[in-house]
C-alpha cells in the first residue's frame, strides 16, 4: 500500500517540471491526486524541484489551496464575498456552524464534514452561494443549508 | 447534390459558473432530448456558451437570430422552447421577461432594460462562441487582428495604435496601456515576459471570470499581440484557483491555439515565436498585487516587494515584464481589428472604451454590465439594474473592492470614469459595484472588509499585518456595542498610519473602507458608539432604533449557548 502511494507520487513528479518555478503547479497536482499534500511526500517533492524542504513548506503553508491534512468526506465552502455578505452569507455560515457544532475551518468529529469559507467565488449575482463537494449551489437560505446537510447525512447512512 | 441543411434557429444555453450552479446543464440536456425526440436536429442548433451577464436570470437561453431571451428556466420548459420558439418563431410569453411596472412582455434581448442601455463590445462574443471550440472564435473574426498586427504592422505600430485608442489598465489604476508597453519594449534585458493578471480576488467582482470562461481566445489573442509589440517570447496567465471553469477553459484554449500554430514557434508562418503558460493560483488575495503575483509565478510565497523597480525594468526573474489585467488584454484585439479611431470614439475624453462592472448587492437586476465609460451610476443602478428592491432606498454604492470606497446615494449622477471616481473618494478598481440599501450597516461593511484584509494580509510588513488586525478588532467592538469614543479616534489614527507605512497596495488601501464610510456615514459610527444602536438593524448585539431596547442575547452568546448544548 505504502509503496503504491510512493510510486504514484514518483509517476506524477516524473511528468512535472523540476524547476523551483514549477512548485505551485506541482503542489496543485499532488493536492488534486491525494486530496492533500502528504507530509511524508515533502522531501521527495523538494528534491525534485531543487528547493529546500523548508522553502517548500513555506510555500505550501502560505496558500490556502494546499493542505497537509486529508480533507473529510464532504467539504462545504461558504462564500463570504461582499455580495454574498450583504445578502446574508454570514447567516449561512452561522447556520452550518450551529448545525455541525464546529466553527469554520474545522472538521466534524465523525470525519464527515469539513466546513470552510471562501472570499468570493465570483457568482455574486446568484448569492449567497456555497460549494458542496465541488458543486456550486446558488441562492442558499439557512433552511436550504440545513436540508442539504440532512440529505448528505441520509445518503451516508444508506451507503 | 447534398441535401440543404437549413438550421434556422439556434438555442444558446449560457453555461458559465453561474449558469451551471443554477442548472444550465440540465436545461441543455432537456433541450437536446427534446430536439432529438422531434427529430429536429437538422433545423434547430444548440450552442453552449459562457455567460451573458444577466446571471440573476440563470438558467437561461437565447434563441437566435431573434435574440429571444428566457430566464429562470426549468427542464420542463424545454418542450415549449423547441417547439414554439426554435421551430415556429413564436414567443412563449410565460417564459419571457416582463416590465415590472406595466407587465408588458419583452422577449428580445435588446428590449430588456437590463441589456438595452449596455454597450457590449466585449461581452457580446460570449453569446456567440462555444468556449471549448477555437473554430467558433475564428468564425466570428477571431485572430484576424493578430494577422493584421503580425503582417501589416510593426511592433511600434501596434503600440501606437493602442496609444491612439486611449486604452487604460482595467485592473484598477487606469495607467495608459501603451505607455506601459513602451517602457517594457524599450527596457534593456532579455528575455522579456508578459503576464495576464487573472487573479481576480476582489470580492464582488467577477467580470474577468466571465471573459475567461466565455471567450478565452480573446485574451490569448490580445496577449500574442502584446508580446509581439513588446518583444516578449514567453507569457503567463495567472488564473485564480477559485475559478475552476476558467482554469479549464483557458487551459484548453491555450492547447488549441498551440495546435493551430497560433502559439509556439513561427506563429502563422511569421518569424515571431511566443508561448503561454497557465498558472493556477492557490488561494491568496495578495497574489493579485503585481509584484506578489510575479513571486508566485516564480514558485515562491506571494510576498509583494517595494516598487520601484517596476516590473517593466525588473520583473519576473529580474527581467523586463509587463502585467495587464484580463479585460485590458481582451480589449486589444478589438482595437486592432476595428481600429483605434472606433475605439476612441467610445467613452469620455480621458477614459476610452467600455468597462464591465459587476452590478451586485441590493439591486433588482444583478449581473455583469458593460457600458461605455462616462455613463452615470444612476443609469447603471436604475435603468439597467432596475433600482433597489421595492420599499428600500439606495444608501451607497461600493466600488473598487476592498481598496475602493463607498459613494453615497447623493453621488449617483457622477460619471463613471477613472478621474471622476478618484475625485469622489473611490476608485474604478477592477469594476466591482456593490449596491447598498438602507438595510446595510456601513460600520458592519467596514468590519467585513477589514476582517477580509486582516485574513489576507501576507504578513510581510508590520503596518499591514498588525494594523489590519487592530482595525478589524476596533470595528468588531463597535458592531458589538463595546466601543467608546477613544476607539473611534484610535481607528482614525491607525487608518492613517497603515495607509502611509504599508509596503504594497493591499496595506496602503486597507483603510479605505473605513475612511470612505467615515467621510459619508460618520453618524452611523457615532450611533454605534454613543447610543449602542445600529440604525440599519444589522448588528445584532445592538438595538436598531432608540426606543427599542438592545436584544438580551447577542449573536455570539446565542451561538455559544447552542454549541454548549450540542
Amino acid at each position: 500500500m505504502e509503496q503504491d502511494w510512493k510510486d504514484e507520487l514518483d509517476d506524477l513528479l516524473k511528468e512535472s517540471g523540476s524547476r523551483s518555478r514549477d512548485t505551485i503547479p506541482v503542489l496543485h497536482k499532488v493536492q488534486e491526486r491525494f486530496g492533500h499534500v502528504p507530509p511524508e511526500a515533502l522531501p521527495t517533492i523538494a528534491r525534485r524541484l531543487h528547493v529546500s524542504e523548508s522553502e517548500l513548506y513555506g510555500v505550501l503553508s502560505f496558500y490556502k489551496a494546499f493542505s497537509l491534512r486529508p480533507k473529510d468526506a464532504h467539504t462545504i465552502s461558504v462564500c463570504l464575498g461582499t455580495a454574498c455578505h450583504v445578502r446574508g452569507g454570514e447567516q449561512i455560515i452561522q447556520e452550518l456552524e450551529n448545525a455541525l457544532g464546529i466553527s469554520a475551518g474545522k472538521s466534524t468529529a465523525d470525519g464527515l464534514f469539513t466546513l470552510e469559507t471562501v472570499n468570493c467565488l465570483g457568482c455574486c449575482a446568484i448569492g449567497p452561494v456555497m460549494v458542496v463537494d465541488g458543486v456550486t449551489q446558488a441562492r442558499i437560505t439557512p433552511q436550504a443549508a440545513r436540508e442539504l446537510l440532512a440529505r448528505i447525512r441520509a445518503g451516508e447512512k444508506k451507503s | 447534390m447534398d441535401e440543404t441543411v437549413l438550421i434556422r434557429r439556434t438555442i444558446v444555453v449560457t453555461a458559465g459558473t453561474c449558469g451551471r450552479a443554477s442548472g444550465a446543464l440540465e436545461i441543455r440536456d432537456a433541450l437536446r432530448a427534446e430536439i432529438d425526440r422531434l427529430g429536429a436536429g437538422d433545423r434547430v442548433g444548440l450552442l453552449v456558451t459562457g455567460c451573458h451577464g444577466f446571471c440573476e436570470m440563470e438558467p437561461s437561453v437565447v434563441v437566435q437570430p431573434e435574440g429571444i431571451f428566457y430566464g429562470k428556466l426549468k427542464p420542463a420548459d424545454a418542450a415549449a422552447i423547441v417547439k414554439q420558439t426554435a421551430l415556429a418563431g413564436k414567443v412563449v410569453e410565460k417564459l419571457a421577461c416582463k416590465i415590472p411596472t406595466t407587465g408588458r412582455v419583452v422577449a428580445r434581448l435588446e428590449q430588456i432594460p437590463f441589456f438595452k442601455k449596455q454597450m457590449r463590445v466585449l461581452l457580446e462574443n460570449n453569446l456567440r462562441v462555444d468556449p471549448e471550440k477555437i473554430e467558433d472564435y475564428i468564425r466570428i473574426g477571431g485572430y484576424r487582428a493578430l494577422t493584421k498586427g503580425l503582417f501589416d504592422m510593426t511592433s511600434e505600430g501596434v503600440i501606437e495604435e493602442v496609444r491612439r485608442a486611449g486604452l487604460r489598465g482595467r485592473g484598477g489604476a487606469g495607467f495608459p496601456t501603451a505607455v506601459k508597453w513602451g517602457l517594457c519594449r524599450k527596457a534593456a534585458g532579455h528575455p522579456k515576459y508578459i503576464i495576464c493578471n487573472a487573479d481576480e480576488g476582489d470580492p464582488g467582482a467577477y467580470m474577468d471570470r466571465s471573459l475567461l470562461e466565455g471567450n478565452p481566445h480573446a485574451v490569448i489573442e490580445g496577449m500574442i499581440l502584446g508580446a509581439y509589440a513588446m518583444g516578449a517570447n514567453e507569457g503567463f496567465i495567472y488564473v485564480r484557483g477559485e475559478y475552476p471553469l476558467a482554469v479549464e477553459n483557458v487551459g484548453r484554449a491555450i492547447e488549441q491555439a498551440r495546435s493551430c500554430g497560433l502559439l509556439g514557434p513561427a506563429i502563422l508562418g511569421s518569424e515571431f515565436h511566443f508561448d503561454l503558460q497557465l498558472i493556477q493560483g492557490a488561494g491568496a488575495f495578495v497574489s493579485g498585487e503585481e509584484t506578489a503575483l510575479m513571486a508566485s509565478i516564480e514558485g515562491r510565497k506571494a510576498f509583494p516587494r517595494q516598487r520601484p523597480p517596476y516590473p517593466a525594468e525588473s520583473g519576473l526573474w529580474g527581467k523586463p515584464t509587463n502585467i495587464n489585467n484580463v479585460e485590458t488584454w481582451a480589449n486589444v484585439p478589438l482595437i486592432l481589428d476595428r481600429g483605434s479611431a472606433w475605439y476612441a470614439s467610445i467613452g469620455t475624453e480621458k477614459s476610452k472604451g467600455t468597462k464591465i462592472f459587476s452590478l451586485v448587492g441590493r439591486v433588482k437586476n444583478t449581473g455583469l454590465v458593460e457600458v461605455p465609460m462616462g455613463v452615470t451610476l444612476r443609469e447603471i443602478i436604475e435603468d439597467i439594474g432596475g433600482g433597489v428592491p421595492e420599499g428600500r432606498t439606495l444608501k451607497a454604492v461600493q466600488t473598487g473592492g476592498p481598496s475602493g470606497g463607498c459613494l453615497p446615494a447623493a453621488s449617483v449622477d457622477l460619471a463613471l470614469d477613472y478621474e471622476t471616481l478618484a475625485k469622489a473618494g473611490s476608485i474604478m478598481g477592477s469594476g466591482g459595484m456593490i449596491v447598498l440599501d438602507d438595510r446595510t450597516c456601513m460600520v458592519d461593511l467596514a468590519r467585513y472588509y477589514l476582517h477580509f484584509l486582516e485574513e489576507e494580509s501576507c504578513g510581510k510588513c508590520a503596518p499591514c499585518r498588525v494594523g489590519t488586525r487592530l482595525m478589524s478588532e476596533l470595528l468588531g467592538r463597535m458592531t458589538a456595542g463595546t466601543a467608546d469614543e477613544a476607539d473611534l479616534a484610535r481607528l482614525e489614527s491607525l487608518a492613517q498610519t497603515v495607509k502611509t507605512a504599508s509596503l504594497c497596495g493591499l496595506g496602503q488601501t486597507a483603510a479605505n473602507p473605513i475612511l470612505s464610510t467615515l467621510t459619508h456615514f460618520r453618524s452611523e459610527y457615532e450611533a454605534h458608539i454613543r447610543e449602542k444602536r445600529c440604525p440599519a438593524g444589522v448588528c445584532r448585539e445592538l438595538a436598531s432604533s432608540p426606543d427599542q431596547p438592545a436584544r438580551p442575547i447577542g449573536r455570539k452568546a446565542l451561538k455559544n449557548k447552542e454549541r454548549g448544548r450540542s
